[in-house]
C-alpha cells in the first residue's frame, strides 16, 4: 500500500526518501532531474561558480559517542559542498529549540559547532532562533546551509562515473550509525564505537590537487550508507558497479554490533566518509594520497565500475558467490542524523 | 569477529564448491533442496551460494520466515489493538510492515498508534513494569526458537504479578509443515537444509520421522557461507547414497538433545493446536497455543476488540512461495505493484522473506 501519511521511513535516506523528493518535492519546487541532483547545487553568478546547500540535523540522542549534534551540523554541511569539489567559506545556522531545553546543553552543542567551524575554516555569517513548545519538538534542531567556492574548473558530479573507474572510500564504514544506536536509550552494546563525523574538504582539496581531472565522482555515504549511495551513482551516471567484499573495510567493533543486530555495515550511516570513484591510472596515487590523510588512514579500493548499463551495483561475496545490492528499503534506524 | 572470519574463508569456500562439482558431476538426476529457515534464506541470497552450485542442484525455499507464515487476520488483530488507547504494541521489527487487510502496524503509528519495536519479550516485559497505565500486548511470532523466551516471559509476568502483560500470539512448531511439504507430490523436496537454531532447542530426533518414515534426507545446518556449502554438500551425498538419515552439520551448536529445558518451558506454557499458515492453510498440531492456565496473559482472550473481515490482495502468491512451488520472478506484482517500500505480501516484508531477498540480492 503506499502511504497518503509521511512515515519515519521518508526519512531514512533510502528509496521512500528518493519517492518521497521524486514524486512530491522536487516537481513541485524545481523540477530537477534525478541525474542532476548532487550534495550541492552549483551556480555560477558573474563568471564564477558557486556551491550552494542545506542540511538539517535531527539526531537522537543529540551527544553521542564521537561527536554531538552541534558538529554534526557543521561538518554535515560542509562536506556536502566539499563533495561537489567546492572550498567550503560560509555557513548559517538555524535553530529550533524545544521549551525545557536547559541552556547549559544548548551552551554545549553551540560550542561544538564552533569548534567544528574554526576547525574547518568556514565562519558562521547568519541564523536564526525558534523556540517551540514542549513536545512539539525533542530538545534541539538544527538547519545549517553552506556556500563554497572553486579553486578548479573541475565538474565533480554523480553522472561522472566511467568504466573502469575504481571505486575508494576513506575509512571504515558504519561508525557513525552504530555509535549513535550505541548511544541509544536502551541499547548497550557495551563498546567503544565512535562517530566518524568529521570535515572532508582537506581531503578532497588533496584529492583534487593530486589526481585532477581523473577525479569523477565523490559523494558522501550519510544515511543509506554505502549501499544505497553507490546505488544512487550508478543511477545517475547509468553503469555497473561492482564492490569486492573481502575489501570493505570495517572495524571490528561495528561489524559485532551489526551482527549481533543485524544490520549490514553497507547501509549504516557514515558522517566522515567519502565515496571517491577515479580512474584506474589514478587510483593508486589516489589511495596513497589517502592513506597519508588523518580523514584517510583507512582507506581502500573496495570496486570497480564494471559495466555500461541500467546502474546496477553487484558485490563479490568472500566466499566468491555474487549478488545485488539495492537501495536501503524502508528505515533503518531513524534520526541518524 | 574473528571466530566467524574463519566461516567465510574465501580459499576454503573455493575448495568446497569444487570437491561438490566433483561429486555430483556424475549424477544423471536432479537434486531441490529446501531451505526451512529464513535465516538461511537470507544467507544463500546475501553470500551469493546459489551463483557457486552445480547446475544439479537447485535451492528452494520454504515457510520459514516466521511473519510471512503469519496469516492476514493476526495483523488485522494487531491493528485493532493498536487502535485502543491503552494498549502499547510492542514486537520485533518486521511485524510493523506486513499489510493487514486494511493497514498495517506502521500507518497505525503515523497516526498515533503506540508500537514500540523491542528485541526481546523481555524488553516487553520491562516495558509493562515501567508504564503500570497500559496494555502491553507483545506480539508472539515465531518459531521454537523464541517461543520459549516468549514463555519465559509470561512465566515472570505471573511471578511478578503483572496484570497488564499480553501476548497476542501466533507462535508455531517447524518439523510439522516440513512433513507437510515432503508429501506433496509437486514438490519433490530431495532433502532439507534444516534449521540451525530451532534444531539447538528441539533437536535433530525431531526430524526424524522425516529421514525414516518419508525418506527424505535431513541435515541441520548452520549459518556461516561455509557451513552452508558443507551442509548442502552433505545433502548432495546422502542423495547419492541412496540413504536418508537425520545429520548434524551444525555440531558446535546443536547437541544432540536438543534443549530440555527450553522444551520443558515451552510446554508448560504452550500447548500444540491447530493453526493456519499463510499460503499453506490450517495445520493440525504445528501451533503453540498459550494454555488455559496462563489464559490471564493471552490478549486474544483477555482485550476485546472488533477485527475487520480478511481480505488478501488477489494477485499475491507468498502462499505459493512459501510452499518452494513458485519463485519471486513467476509472481506478476513482483518488482512492480510489489516493492519493499510498498508491500503486498508478507514475503515481500520480512527480512527474512524470500521476495525481500530476492529483490535485495537477486542478480
Amino acid at each position: 500500500m503506499k502511504s497518503d501519511i509521511i512515515l519515519l521511513g521518508h526519512g531514512s535516506g533510502g528509496k521512500l526518501s528518493h519517492q518521497l523528493l521524486d514524486d512530491v518535492i522536487i516537481p513541485r519546487l524545481s523540477g530537477l532531474p534525478q541525474r542532476d541532483q548532487n550534495d550541492a547545487a552549483v551556480l555560477s553568478h558573474g563568471g564564477r561558480r558557486l556551491a550552494f546547500t542545506t542540511d538539517s540535523y535531527v539526531v537522537d540522542p543529540i551527544f553521542f559517542p564521537g561527536g554531538d549534534i552541534g558538529d554534526l551540523a557543521v561538518n554535515g554541511t560542509v562536506n556536502d559542498l566539499a563533495m561537489s569539489g567546492a572550498r567550503p567559506l560560509y555557513l548559517t545556522v538555524g535553530l529550533i529549540l524545544e521549551e525545557g531545553l536547559p541552556i547549559a546543553d544548548l551552551e554545549r552543542v553551540l560550542d561544538s559547532m564552533k569548534a567544528a567551524a574554526t576547525a574547518a575554516g568556514v565562519a558562521i555569517v547568519a541564523g536564526d532562533t525558534k523556540v517551540v513548545p514542549r513536545g512539539k519538538a525533542d530538545k534541539i534542531f538544527i538547519n545549517t546551509a553552506g556556500i563554497g567556492v572553486f579553486d578548479h574548473d573541475l565538474e565533480i558530479l554523480g553522472s561522472g562515473a566511467r568504466v573502469g573507474d575504481k571505486i575508494l572510500v576513506n575509512g571504515t564504514l558504519g561508525d557513525h550509525g552504530m555509535a549513535v544506536l550505541a548511544g541509544r536509550e536502551g541499547l548497550d552494546l557495551h563498546s567503544a564505537i565512535q562517530s566518524d563525523t568529521a570535515p572532508l574538504h582537506e581531503l578532497v582539496a588533496e584529492l583534487i590537487a593530486g589526481v585532477g581531472a581523473d577525479l569523477h565522482v565523490l559523494r558522501d555515504p550519510t544515511r543509506g550508507g554505502v549501499a544505497t549511495t553507490l546505488k544512487e551513482i550508478a543511477l545517475q551516471s547509468n553503469v555497473d558497479l561492482t564492490l569486492e567484499e573481502p575489501a570493505l573495510p570495517v572495524g571490528e567493533a561495528v561489524r559485532g554490533a551489526c551482527a549481533i543486530l543485524g544490520l549490514d555495515p553497507l547501509y549504516v550511516a557514515n558522517e566522515g566518509k567519502l565515496l571517491a570513484l577515479v580512474a584506474p591510472e589514478a587510483a593508486e596515487q589516489a589511495l596513497a594520497l589517502m592513506r597519508r590523510h588523518p580523514q584517510g588512514r583507512h582507506a581502500a579500493v573496495i570496486g570497480e565500475v564494471t559495466g555500461a548499463s541500467a546502474g546496477k551495483v553487484y558485490l563479490r561475496t568472500a566466499i566468491g558467490g555474487l549478488r545485488a545490492i539495492e537501495m536501503l528499503a524502508g528505515e533503518q534506524l531513524p534520526r541518524i542524523c | 569477529m574473528k571466530y566467524l572470519d574463519a566461516f567465510r574463508d574465501g580459499a576454503v569456500a573455493r575448495r568446497l564448491v569444487e570437491q561438490l562439482h566433483a561429486r555430483v558431476a556424475d549424477y544423471a538426476g536432479a537434486m531441490t533442496f529446501m531451505e526451512v529457515c529464513g535465516t538461511h534464506t537470507m544467507a544463500i541470497y546475501q553470500h551469493g551460494i546459489r551463483s557457486l552450485l552445480p547446475p544439479q542442484i537447485r535451492l528452494i525455499s520454504g515457510p520459514g520466515c516466521p511473519v510471512c507464515v503469519t496469516p492476514v487476520d493476526y495483523v488485522d488483530h494487531a491493528v485493532a489493538l493498536s487502535r485502543l488507547p491503552e494498549v502499547v504494541i510492542a514486537t520485533f521489527g518486521d511485524m510493523v510492515r506486513v499489510p493487514g487487510s486494511s493497514s498495517n502496524l506502521q500507518h497505525e503509528q503515523a497516526r498515533g498508534a503506540s508500537v514500540r519495536i523491542v528485541y526481546s519479550p523481555l524488553d516487553a516485559l520491562a516495558l509493562a513494569q515501567k508504564q503500570p497505565e497500559k496494555k502491553i500486548v507483545f506480539l508472539g511470532v515465531g518459531f521454537e526458537t523464541t517461543a520459549p523466551t516468549i514463555a519465559g516471559s509470561i512465566l515472570a509476568a505471573q511471578r511478578q504479578g503483572l496484570t497488564n502483560f499480553f501476548v497476542l500470539g501466533a507462535n508455531k512448531t517447524i518439523p510439522i509443515p516440513m512433513a507437510a511439504l515432503a508429501a506433496d507430490p509437486e514438490l519433490q523436496v530431495s532433502g532439507y537444509l534444516c534449521p540451525a537454531h530451532v534444531s539447538a532447542i528441539i533437536g535433530p530426533g525431531a526430524y526424524a520421522p522425516l529421514a525414516e518414515q518419508l525418506g527424505v534426507p535431513c541435515v541441520i545446518t548452520g549459518f556461516e557461507p561455509l557451513d552452508m556449502l558443507q551442509g548442502i554438500a552433505m545433502l548432495a551425498d546422502q542423495v547419492i547414497e541412496g540413504r536418508p538419515r537425520v545429520e548434524t552439520q551444525y555440531s558446535r551448536i546443536v547437541r544432540p538433545e536438543g534443549n530440555p529445558r527450553a522444551r520443558d518451558i515451552l510446554a508448560q506454557v504452550f500447548a500444540p493446536c491447530d493453526v493456519p499458515w499463510r499460503g499453506i492453510g490450517v495445520i493440525p498440531g504445528s501451533g503453540l497455543c498459550i494454555r488455559d492456565e496462563f489464559a490471564a496473559f493471552d490478549a486474544a482472550r483477555r482485550i476485546a476488540v472488533e477485527v475487520e473481515a480478511p481480505r488478501e490482495h488477489p494477485g499475491c502468491l507468498c502462499g505459493e512461495i512459501l510452499k518452494g512451488k513458485v519463485r519471486p520472478g513467476d509472481c506478476p506484482l513482483f518488482r512492480t505493484a510489489c516493492t519493499p517500500e510498498n508491500p503486498v505480501g508478507a514475503c515481500m516484508v520480512s527480512s527474512e522473506g524470500t521476495c525481500a531477498a530476492e529483490y535485495k540480492y537477486g542478480i
